[in-house]
């Protein structure tokens, strides 16, 4: 019995309290390390010895670059069980993935952009993994414009769905572009297989980061599925019973 | 203080980066609650009789 619960919570008139009473302690998670990454990152850790105080831009750069690639998957993920099981759930969560990936996909070039001019002496450089990250921008792009041009929000789904799968094959080229091509964009400093190339206080810093950046992308991708339930579903009874609508 | 703002010469940079990513963010959540705001407007004026079909559906 004990799967049944996972088709409980598919069902957004579930999804929707049970979102709700999660937001607050993502949010509230996400404040905290957010502070205590900011100190570490800008006040504890000690100046780089090649590139001087201009590093500090990788501890919001790497983790909204890692967080732009890991949504875009997790938005890939949700289409194909949209299109497999035909759920509402997973395209309303695919649905409002989108601008946030976007919107880390846009701060990860942006912020690569100001490191990179200290650091390589330029802002842009048409290189493998720059490239690629500037198409995952479009691929965000295209998924909300396929969206807001097809009326029937059913058939937006669908046609979302397709367009997020075929362009997960982007990722691993993102992912891999610093292997693959000898480009102007440095290999990763941290490996699952390897020893990190960087010191323990810098490294502290931008894992605090990247889980403050995680749990921000959590917060608001729940606060705008909702929004986008009862947007949806508005006239549906268990719209109409919330709280929130009720209340005049 | 201040040396703390010039961050070694590369204050330009370090702080062009950090505050976009402040007012990106700042922006997304001001739009998002602004966006429920007007959702659940819509949702009050939304006629209950007409789609209640919907109520019965799940998955």
């Amino acid at each position: 019995m004990a799967t049944l619960n996972w088709y409980r919570y598919a069902s957004p008139a579930t999804f929707y309290p049970l979102a709700g009473r999660l937001i607050p302690w993502f949010a509230w998670s996400a404040a905290i390390l957010a502070a205590v990454g900011l100190y570490v990152g800008l006040v504890v850790a000690p100046t780089d010895a090649q590139q001087g105080e201009a590093y500090r831009i990788i501890f919001i750069h790497v983790p909204t670059a890692w967080l732009s690639m890991f949504l875009y998957v997790v938005m890939a993920c949700w289409s194909a069980l949209a299109v497999g099981f035909n759920t509402r759930l997973s395209a309303m969560m695919a649905q409002a993935i989108a601008p946030t990936g976007a919107l880390m996909t846009f701060v990860a070039l942006w912020t690569g952009a100001f490191w990179g001019r200290p650091t390589w002496g330029t802002y842009w450089a048409w290189d493998a993994r720059m490239t690629s990250e500037l198409i995952l921008l479009f691929l965000y792009l295209g998924v909300i414009a396929l969206r807001n041009a097809i009326d029937d929000p059913r058939r937006a789904d669908r046609a979302c769905a397709v367009l997020s799968m075929v362009g997960v094959v982007n990722v691993p080229i993102i992912y891999y572009s610093v292997k693959w091509w000898n480009t102007l964009h440095q290999g990763s400093s941290i490996s699952v297989t390897a020893a990190p190339k960087m010191a323990a206080i810098m490294l502290t810093g931008m894992l605090i980061m990247s889980f403050a950046a995680w749990f921000y992308s959590i917060a608001v991708v729940l606060v705008r599925v909702r929004t986008i339930m009862i947007d949806r579903e508005r006239g549906a009874a268990w719209v109409v019973a919330l709280d929130e609508v009720r209340a005049a | 203080m201040s040396a703390f703002f010039a961050m070694g010469g590369y204050g330009f940079y370090v702080w062009c980066s950090y505050v976009a990513m402040a007012i990106v963010f700042a922006l997304e959540v001001r739009s998002l609650r602004s966006r429920r705001r007007a959702v659940i407007e819509e949702a009050r004026l939304a006629v209950p009789e007409a789609t209640s079909d919907l109520s019965g559906k799940t998955g």
